[in-house]
């Protein structure tokens, strides 16, 4: 029943200090979407199910965080802008294991 | 042109619905949508998806869910402008709207209904710097007439269905064909990753695995990509075409420009009402409008798609009146004439 503080930096540099529940069946993307922290249309566009990548984001620390499905990796290996350290916030549920994630959320990509 | 009672932009779940309720109100229904197909992003994106919160349906493929809808609509004869995108609105003397595309067809209504969905599907394109310049002289997202690209030199990018089933294609068309993808795994359905697999032994298409192009290259027109490897470095392939190949993405597109009320990438509607938009006559339902408590799911659609089918009849029909009728008492009846009814024995057992 309690929250998790994470730090999302959003598309234009800006540093939010987060508390997000872990009772809530919630992932990354939709708790970006919840605070508003991207326009809406630009993250989450397929709903949740790793078939756009538009929730990718960077992982900046240390966290243990749940190993990569055949779906993110593949939708990865398509999408632009990826790095070492890139997840798609979708697939990543809100648990009290991520206490003091940073993340940074990966550029639009133009179409 | 084409004319009809209610001109549908947007052929997904919730325009292709909208067109049963029209249909029950003796409506005549007419829908554009910038794919080739029906279905919108159930048919585009997930089709293999299931889909659990459709009421009577406890699970639906989203491919399924979008054959059901075609087969309750056919009674209704919808007409059907695929593969274009509604480009331009005009409001006539007669008060009626002319709808045209970006190939010119015309579609004049009384009634129009943005059932946009999250907008058109364009081409994702790859970040790579003075790409635009590059487009249409030999740089193509969307590859139209195959035979552009006999006996040239082709680069596909991509790793999808698309780029293996064109690079399967063009290895009988091209003088030489190269598919660059960034992994050594294909996210393809396996008969053609195994196809691929056989033409590059064979020779018909190079693969360059484990690599991005980087940069576009040529005078006004594609000579040669940069290509960044991640073991082998840097290095340069001519071409005459580059073909990238990463999927669609949706944008809200030339509606954006229509006059519309938008808010967030969203057309706002009358919602306590009919989710009529401040231009009277224009409708948008799904997940296109939004207004307080919004909720983008289908089911949602559905019920949008209903009430404003209700709006719209007055507008096409002004001073007639209609009462809302239950297809169990009065069955479905289509534009040829036929019916489809509960039995009287039926009907008389419940009465």
């Amino acid at each position: 029943m309690s929250d998790v503080n994470i730090k999302i930096t959003d598309r234009e540099g800006v540093v939010h200090d987060i508390q997000a529940p872990t009772d809530m069946a919630m992932n990354i993307m939709e708790v970006v979407r919840a605070y508003e922290l991207a326009p809406e249309g630009t993250i989450g566009i397929c709903g949740g199910m790793a078939m756009c990548a538009s929730c990718q984001c960077y992982v900046l620390s240390d966290h243990e965080l749940p190993e990569m499905g055949i779906d993110e990796d593949m939708m990865l290996a398509e999408a632009f802008y990826v790095e070492d350290n890139s997840r798609l916030g979708c697939q990543i549920a809100i648990t009290p294991e991520l206490e003091g994630l940073e993340i940074e959320l990966a550029p639009e990509s133009e179409s | 042109m084409i004319k009809t009672d209610i001109l549908i932009i947007g052929a997904g779940p919730v325009g292709m619905f909208a067109v049963f309720e029209a249909g029950l109100l003796k409506l005549h229904c007419h829908l554009i949508d910038a794919l080739a197909q029906p279905g919108g992003q159930c048919s585009e994106i997930y089709p293999k998806k299931p889909i659990y919160d459709i009421p009577g349906y406890p699970e639906v493929l989203a491919g399924e869910l979008i054959d059901n809808l075609a087969e309750q609509i056919k009674p209704f004869e919808p007409g059907y402008t695929l593969g274009e995108r509604a480009e331009t609105i005009e409001k006539l003397e007669d008060g009626t709207f002319l709808v045209t595309t970006n190939k010119g067809t015309e579609h004049n209504a009384p009634v129009i209904f943005i059932a946009g969905g999250l907008g058109s599907f364009e081409p994702r394109k790859p970040p790579i710097p003075g790409i635009a310049n590059y487009e249409d002289n030999g740089v193509e997202y969307i590859i139209r007439d195959p035979e552009v690209y006999r006996d040239k030199r082709v680069v596909i990018a991509g790793g999808g269905d698309s780029a293996l089933d064109w690079s399967i294609f063009l290895a009988d068309v091209a003088s030489e064909v190269s598919l660059v993808h960034r992994r050594n795994e294909f996210r393809g359905a396996l008969d053609s990753v195994e196809k691929v697999a056989e033409l590059a032994k064979l020779g018909k298409i190079n693969m360059i695995t484990d690599a991005e192009v980087k940069e576009i290259h040529g005078n006004g027109k594609v000579e040669s990509l940069g290509i960044k490897h991640k073991t082998d470095g840097d290095f340069v392939k001519e071409t005459d075409h580059f073909i990238p190949l990463f999927g669609l993405s949706p944008k809200l597109g030339p509606i954006g420009d229509w006059g519309l009320e938008i808010v967030k990438n969203a057309i706002v509607v009358n919602n306590a009402l009919d989710y009529q938009t401040n231009i009277p006559g224009v409708f948008a339902i799904g997940d296109v409008n939004t207004y307080p408590g919004k909720l983008k799911l289908i089911l949602c659609g559905f019920h949008e798609a209903t009430i404003a089918v209700q709006y719209a009849y007055n507008i096409i029909n002004p001073g007639k009146r209609y009462v809302m009728k239950y297809t169990t008492v009065n069955g479905v009846t289509g534009f040829d004439g036929e019916t489809k009814k509960a039995e009287a024995a039926v009907v008389k057992s419940i009465g």
